[in-house]
């Protein structure tokens, strides 16, 4: 079991290595001076420059620079941006609420929706919308579900605001929209579960006691179809980051995925580092937890 | 002759007999067909995208404007068709570039050395490890803004996900009999791989692709969606929608019914590619 646990936990710090090492080696190739971009609009002149310079390190060695990033990002300093003139770490900090906010929201939704789907639509005909509307959720761009979502209930009835993030009625089109997506995807996982648990000598069992049929399905196959879908936590996850990126745009809500876009247009190194970094440190997280969460749940796995 | 009577008995007569509806792949290849076709010649179909009337702005959908006016009076419609060549394109060669390059570098992992294949696999999950928008990003951010990094972008962020499957055939194939006779034969290793190896691993990847091509086309239009693929005035999909989203509250159309056809497109193509995956693996799925 520690083994085991120990394993996953040190992939994942390997995940994060590769991650920050890919990030340093982005932030090296991007184009264009490091002091230019430092400077910016202010004021340049070469005494200016060489205290830049100085100041940042740039005259050393380059695997000494990527040497001292790595040391610096453990302890938790990732660095400066170079437009803010801030430490990316109270960049992205400000940031990180809403974009938190937003992700747990639309998870819950995703969720919530998916294992009411799964078990709802058991009949013949229910399963077959619901899987053709399934189809068609994750077929399709997700801004573009915010696009009609916005349409539908913003401008058309006028149930919700166009943008921004005032109070709890705006997050709701959001989450909605990055919600439906997982909900499509896991929806589909859950009921090829429950299919084969209903399948399973205990589901006979179960009913040989005599339980009704919806205490068979609730009881006893969703916990098994529940197993699969675990495993699709972190893709899930994946998918928050990366929809916050889009979806925030639609929606006009402040948030990482903002910082992420702004810092990619302007060249702002550091930052689009420090998301890469960030959400790949929550990538892992997540994955660790879910991995573990596996040994916890199913014994079976533990032998390995 | 004798080879009708001893291949095995597989799962796809059993399949082929069950029949299942086929109208929707039917009308998925179509529309597949019919995109195509707008995409190679689309002046047989629409007119010029560019046109602006200003005189007729923003009109709702009617019979002279299947899809309606945008902003500038350009013709929605015309627009969409134009624009399959810029979004079909960008995805094909996103996909040709993380198909190749998955192609090369899950066969370097599945015959190359141990450590090789150790140091490329750890690679592949680090990637993967990422969401496809935030690698996209990245490489972006490095190459700079424009359609030629976009493809290079979603390229190399989904080439894990081919090399994955091609490292995973190699190892059954370079155990096959037919391998070894060859390795016994003598001939030369790039021979070998070529005329022995890399066919039988090819197998699954072309339906792959066509589902990956769906998802490549999605993630395309979401970057240009941000102004982060082709500019303004180029008809791209995902730029369009973009630019409509702006007139929302006012012509619903601009933005919406190009969205719809990226849709069509992606489910056409899942539709299709799920299908032909459940001819060559045999199975029914649910």
């Amino acid at each position: 079991m520690i083994a085991a646990a120990g394993r996953r936990v040190g992939a994942g710090l390997l995940v994060l290595w590769v991650a920050a090492t890919a990030a340093y080696v982005a932030l090296l190739a991007a184009p264009g001076d490091t002091v230019d971009s430092i400077i910016g609009d202010g004021p340049d002149s070469p005494l200016i420059r060489s205290q830049i310079i100085a100041e940042w390190g740039l005259d050393r060695p380059v695997i000494l620079q990527y040497v001292d990033f790595l040391w610096r990002a453990v302890q938790g300093d990732l660095g400066r941006s170079y437009l803010l003139q801030r430490p990316v770490t109270e960049v992205i900090g400000a940031q990180l609420w809403p974009s938190l906010k937003l992700a747990l929201a639309a998870a819950g939704v995703g969720i919530v929706l998916a294992v009411v789907l799964a078990v709802t639509t058991r009949r013949r005909w229910a399963r077959r919308i619901s899987s053709v509307s399934e189809l068609i959720v994750v077929s399709t761009p997700p801004f573009l579900i915010g696009i009609v979502l916005l349409s539908v209930f913003s401008f058309h009835f006028g149930l919700f605001p166009v943008s921004g993030d005032r109070d709890l009625s705006a997050l709701v089109l959001p989450a909605l929209t990055m919600g439906l997506p997982i909900a499509g995807t896991l929806a589909q996982v859950l009921r090829d579960g429950l299919d084969r648990a209903l399948d399973e000598p205990f589901a006979v069992t179960a009913r040989a006691r005599g339980l009704r049929e919806n205490a068979v399905l609730v009881r006893h196959a969703l916990r098994h179809a529940l197993l699969p879908a675990v495993a699709l936590l972190g893709w899930s996850f994946g998918v928050l980051i990366g929809g916050t990126v889009i979806i925030e745009s639609v929606f006009g809500r402040p948030g990482l995925g903002q910082v992420a876009v702004s810092a990619v247009s302007s060249g702002d190194m550091p930052v689009v580092m420090a998301v890469v970094v960030f959400s790949a440190a929550g990538f892992v997280l997540v994955n660790t937890v879910a991995d573990l969460a596996f040994l916890l749940i199913d014994p079976r796995l533990r032998r390995s | 002759m004798t080879v009708a009577l001893t291949r095995p008995f597989t799962g796809r007569l059993g399949s082929t007999s069950r029949s299942r509806p086929r109208t929707g792949v039917a009308v998925a290849v179509a529309f597949l067909l019919l995109a195509l076709a707008a995409a190679a010649v689309p002046g047989l179909f629409a007119g010029d995208p560019l046109a602006a009337d200003p005189l007729r702005v923003l009109e709702a959908p009617s019979a002279a404007h299947w899809f309606g006016t945008d902003q500038l009076g350009r013709d929605v419609f015309d627009r969409v068709v134009h624009g399959a060549r810029h979004s079909l394109s960008i995805g094909v060669a996103a996909t040709g570039i993380s198909v190749g390059a998955g192609l090369l570098l899950g066969l370097l992992a599945g015959l190359t050395h141990r450590y090789a294949d150790e140091a490329l696999s750890r690679g592949f999950d680090a990637l993967s490890a990422f969401p496809l928008v935030l690698l996209a990003l990245l490489f972006i951010a490095v190459a700079g803004v424009g359609t030629t990094s976009l493809i290079v972008a979603i390229g190399l962020a989904m080439m894990p996900h081919y090399a994955r499957v091609v490292r995973a055939q190699t190892f059954v194939v370079r155990r096959a009999a037919y391998v070894t006779h060859a390795v016994a034969f003598g001939g030369s290793r790039i021979r070998l791989v070529l005329r022995h190896v890399l066919p039988n691993v090819l197998g699954p990847v072309p339906v792959l692709a066509m589902i990956g091509l769906g998802e490549s086309i999605m993630i395309a239009a979401g970057l240009s969606f941000l102004g982060l693929g082709p500019q303004p005035p180029s008809p791209e999909w995902g730029a369009m929608i973009s630019e409509g989203r702006g007139y929302l509250h006012v012509a619903w159309w601009a933005s919406i019914l190009p969205g719809a056809v990226v849709t069509a497109v992606v489910i056409a193509l899942t539709v299709t590619g799920r299908r032909l995956q459940r001819r060559f693996e045999g199975r029914e799925a649910a």
